[in-house]
């Protein structure tokens, strides 16, 4: 059996001793390091699945929509430099009616990949088989669609394709690397239930939309080292003649720009809160370690005189801290293992990967630990240091009493007002501002962490409530199969129900301002719109020019744009007008890059006359299944998005992903207030004991006693609550900033509600951590206090 | 009339085989207005006899009356209370609040008493009147216990317990503190204990009680009582 030298025999008794606050202390390290393992982890992981899913199923690096070009336009496009592999596909967008279902759900349809050698962008099929060759109107269907209308192989359902109602058999269900995030028109975030992806054998396409020996979509791998740019310029010059509307690589693919755009907000978390962990751990450290070596004075003098050297003292306290760092990394690490393993899985559900990998990776688990044993020594250094310097005559002596002094509070008639045990607080108080500083700063911090936590509840309801209640004021807005006809305007507004309709058009166009391009949509709005409103930064709704264009902000700042200057507009349908206008308006938009135009004054700078590509409409609640029987029978309508259901879906989302997250944040902040407030309590009343023990003895009950311990820490806890809303606020703007993407903007908006409630949640993690250390003032042994030396 | 009387108060610490006796059948009675002294070893059980009497300590056995009312029936709290409101304590170690000034540690008191002395006249009593905004830190030994009988006479207490009130501090300054002590007692008709394990002290006592293994060894009434200032060691 080893035996222990006594000095570790010491270090394992003393750090029983505290055994409590070293265990809040620890709990608060794990926290960091959980957030570390579990972030990083959880990124790594599905970074990898991301990859390995990306492969397995050939998902296409560039993507190219055009009208209609023939097959044999395939090999010019394989001779491009740098093109590894060509698939091409007929895509088709179509309504959709489920069997239970009152409004009608829209439907991106795909032709099947021929070659499962060769071909892109393959799904994983999860149930069923992939459709007969010779049944054309068989298909598979995205999982996401099949598990929101409990659809199964064999169940049956039908769309209106190229104006012809067909009931189509679903042979299988699939996902698709393409469709991790599918959204249909009109969409913030996936609504399951309104769209679904359907693919059919090529053949039937062919024939049902004309396009027999052509395709309307060309998918392209790239060769290693090749030029994305070069292909992608040559891709659009082939496709041109055919209608092609510009040719966009991963970057600009919507499902995988949502991936990346996750990965950002883990990678962000793991950077932006494990670090409060480590920092409040630091503090937490400093304060037990000082008070140790304090105490611990004439012990560090005895073992000097016995002829311990610097470095043995050193190097005990330096075990010490360490000790209790080890016991925070061992528990943090299985807490992130778990966690991690937990939040992988709910992504890998929520992104509904096929399979997933979930590896422990060494290299987190070296980050996490090095950082936490470097905040840990940043937390120990000056008190070691001090063990170190202590010159052994020095520490034998008894300390020289502490000094107090009246100090500036005190010239305030207040002050003299104030009742002796208030002077008492006060004076502890700025007897050591340093503790006093950290202490309050990691409750601010453990504030920070809940008002940013809950930051994302108000962002959410600011989002919608801006997007959805003062910008899009439909109830339903429906899209049109063809664009030209203006009779469908009126079809429209005649629709059963429909109180109000105004239609819209959207341009899928190229913005090009000095070196700077983006691809968006250009939307055609009515003059004196009501139902689709734009709103400029304080809300105010803005009514457009009869000229020129308005950028969303985000755009604006993708582009570097300022009103005033000329934008060189290039559309990507099949005229392709390129026009010079100029902005006329920034205005404030939280989803999605946009750019807005006058509907009539788009129509003249497009040519070709009038055109739109659907309507907002404002229907009547009791008319509304009159309303949705007639647009399932119309062919004319490609589909309907309901406000109510994007809504609905939009929370859904939120809550998957994120309550949980959440509910792990708000623990966490709790064990930051619970260790620090504790910490600070115990080491009072280590201090103090001797002090309450004897004004229990003079007559002061248990309450007054706790009172003149917890008055410190409790003004201490409320002069926390502001700045942490404060550094809160900071930390939600940083989120803001770092999670903003061409999807979405989080705005940065804390309500007051939310401050109060992360303040009630501080607030009862310090009272209950008070109560654990009022206990022990109730236990004073008032009679040893009598008999001890200062 | 009496101000305490115990009747056969035992006091056990500890349980099961390893048990100390720290009292066996105390029986006395103390009446009001005088000076009791304590003498005997350590370990006689005087400190223990002194904190029954404070309200700081519940005997094993046997029952403490403080004039018509039984100590020994009370809680926590109503002993809390007959502190507070009746008994002042003097310890070796002074036990002032480091961080309040000599004036405050006295207010302290005062601000829960029910007809106190303003601090400034406690002080006055023990000399320290010049010395009020001083903290603990700045006053010598001698003064700082002062500055604790005036804390524990600020509220004009029925009783004045000193446990060794001179332990720690030179014979001078000793006989200040014995002055002051004596003072209190003439001026407010405090009854006073005094624990001590110097017999010089007894000489300024109106009875000394002797005390060895737990139990009373005798009583003596003291026939020449001395002022303070007369005494020497």
């Amino acid at each position: 059996m080893v035996k222990l030298a006594s000095l570790d025999r010491k270090l394992l008794r003393d750090l029983w001793h505290i055994r409590a606050q070293a265990l809040a202390i620890a709990l608060v390290i794990a926290c960091g390091v959980a957030t570390i393992v579990m972030a990083y982890g959880t990124l790594r992981s599905l970074e990898q699945t991301k990859d390995a899913y990306y492969e397995r199923y050939r998902f296409a690096e560039i993507f190219a929509v055009l009208k209609r070009a023939p097959l044999s336009l395939v090999d010019r496009i394989a001779l491009i430099e740098g093109v590894a592999s060509v698939d091409t596909r007929i895509v088709e967008q179509v309504v959709i009616d489920v069997p239970g279902m009152d409004r009608p759900a829209t439907g991106q349809l795909l032709s099947l990949s021929e070659d499962p050698e060769t071909g892109l962008n393959h799904f994983a099929i999860q149930l069923g088989q992939r459709p007969s060759p010779v049944e054309n109107d068989e298909v598979v269907v995205s999982e996401n669609f099949a598990e929101a209308h409990e659809l199964n192989p064999g169940d049956q359902f039908s769309a209106i394709i190229n104006g012809r109602k067909r009931l189509l058999t679903i042979a299988g269900i699939a996902l698709s690397p393409e469709f991790v995030y599918a959204i249909g028109p009109g969409q913030m975030v996936p609504d399951d239930k309104a769209f679904g992806i359907i693919w059919m054998n090529r053949s039937a396409l062919e024939a049902a939309f004309d396009l027999k020996g052509a395709f309307n979509e060309v998918s392209v791998t790239l060769m290693r080292h090749a030029q994305e740019p070069h292909v992608i310029a040559r891709l659009d010059f082939l496709l041109e003649p055919y209608g092609g509307v510009g040719a966009y690589g991963r970057v600009d693919h919507f499902s995988d720009t949502f991936l990346r755009n996750e990965f950002v907000q883990l990678r962000v978390i793991g950077r932006a809160i494990a670090p409060i962990f480590l920092i409040v751990a630091a503090f937490l450290l400093h304060i037990v370690i000082s008070r140790l070596v304090e105490t611990e004075r004439e012990q560090i003098g005895l073992l000097k005189a016995f002829g311990y050297t610097d470095r043995d003292v050193g190097w005990h306290y330096f075990k010490f801290v360490t000790a209790i760092a080890t016991i925070g990394i061992l528990i943090g690490l299985v807490g992130g293992v778990w966690m991690g393993r937990g939040l992988t899985n709910i992504y890998a559900d929520f992104f509904r990967f096929p399979f997933l990998h979930y590896e422990m990776d060494l290299g987190v688990v070296g980050i996490a630990v090095f950082v936490t044993l470097l905040s840990a020594s940043a937390g120990m250094a000056s008190s070691v240091r001090k063990a170190v310097k202590l010159a052994p005559a020095v520490a034998m002596a008894p300390p020289a009493p502490a000094r107090y002094k009246r100090t500036l509070l005190e010239q305030t008639t207040w002050f003299r007002k104030a009742s002796t045990g208030a002077h008492l607080i006060l004076r502890h108080l700025e007897h050591r501002p340093l503790r006093a500083l950290l202490t309050s700063l990691g409750v601010a911090m453990s504030g920070s962490l809940l008002v940013t936590t809950f930051y994302f509840f108000d962002a959410t309801d600011e989002l919608l409530d801006v997007y959805y209640f003062l910008s899009q004021r439909q109830d339903i807005s429906i899209g049109y199969n063809q664009s030209k006809d203006e009779r469908i305007y009126y079809e429209a507004s005649r629709l059963p129900g429909v109180l109000r309709a105004e239609p819209f058009r959207a341009v899928p166009v190229k913005l090009k301002l000095g070196h700077r391009v983006e691809r968006v949509s250009l939307l055609g709005v009515p003059e004196g719109a009501q139902l689709s409103r734009l709103l400029d930064k304080e809300g105010e709704v803005i009514t457009l020019p009869q000229d020129g264009v308005v950028l969303t902000d985000m755009l604006a700042e993708n582009l570097q744009a300022r009103p005033g200057q000329d934008l060189i507009v290039e559309a990507m349908d099949e005229r392709r007008p390129k026009v010079v206008l100029p902005i006329v308006g920034i205005v404030e938009q939280y989803v999605g890059l946009s750019a807005y135009m006058n509907l009539a004054a788009l129509d003249r700078v497009m040519g070709g006359g009038k055109a739109q590509s659907g309507a907002h409409l404002l229907v009547d609640k009791s008319q509304e299944a009159a309303f949705f029987a007639t647009i399932k029978e119309t062919p004319a309508i490609s589909g309907a998005t309901v406000k109510a259901s994007a809504i609905q879906s939009f929370r859904d989302t939120i809550a998957e992903s994120m309550y949980i997250m959440i509910g792990f944040y708000i623990g966490f902040a709790s064990i930051i207030t619970f260790g620090v407030v504790y910490n600070a309590a115990r080491i009072a009343l280590s201090e103090r004991g001797r002090e309450l023990g004897s004004l229990r003895v003079l007559g002061f009950t248990r309450a007054e006693v706790t009172y003149m311990l917890l008055g410190e820490l409790f003004i201490l806890v409320i002069i926390a609550l502001p700045v942490g809303s404060v550094l809160g606020y900071a930390m939600a703007a940083y989120m803001a900033y770092a999670f903003e993407s061409d999807l979405i903007r989080i705005p940065l908006v804390i309500y007051p509600s939310t401050l109060a409630t992360a303040a009630c949640v501080t607030l009862l993690s310090a009272i209950l951590s008070a109560i654990a250390v009022a206990r022990r003032v109730y236990g004073l042994d008032l009679i040893s206090v009598l008999k001890t030396r200062e | 009339m009496y101000t305490f009387k115990t009747q056969n108060i035992t006091k056990v610490y500890g349980t099961g085989e390893v048990q100390v006796h720290a009292l066996r059948g105390v029986n006395v009675e103390i009446d009001e207005g005088e000076i009791i002294v304590l003498l005997g070893p350590s370990g006689s059980g005087k400190s223990t006899l002194l904190n029954i009497l404070g309200g700081l300590d519940h005997p094993t056995a046997g029952e403490v009356f403080f004039k018509d009312r039984e100590l020994t029936a009370c809680d926590d709290r109503a002993l809390t209370q007959f502190r507070r409101e009746e008994v002042g304590f003097v310890f070796q170690f002074y036990n002032l609040i480091p961080s309040l000034t000599a004036q405050e540690n006295v207010a302290l008191v005062t601000e829960i008493a029910r007809e106190p002395m303003a601090p400034e006249e406690a002080l006055a009593i023990v000399g320290l009147e010049q010395r009020l905004d001083h903290f603990p830190a700045q006053l010598s030994g001698g003064e700082q216990q002062r500055v604790a009988i005036a804390r524990a006479i600020a509220k004009r207490p029925g009783i004045l317990l000193c446990d060794e009130p001179t332990g720690a501090l030179d014979n001078e300054t000793g006989i200040v503190v014995l002055e002051a002590i004596e003072r209190v007692q003439s001026e407010l008709g405090t009854t006073t204990a005094l624990i001590t394990h110097n017999a010089v002290i007894s000489g300024m006592a109106d009875r000394v009680i002797f005390m060895a293994n737990g139990q009373i060894a005798k009583i003596e009434t003291t026939a020449n009582k001395q002022k303070a200032r007369d005494l020497h060691w």
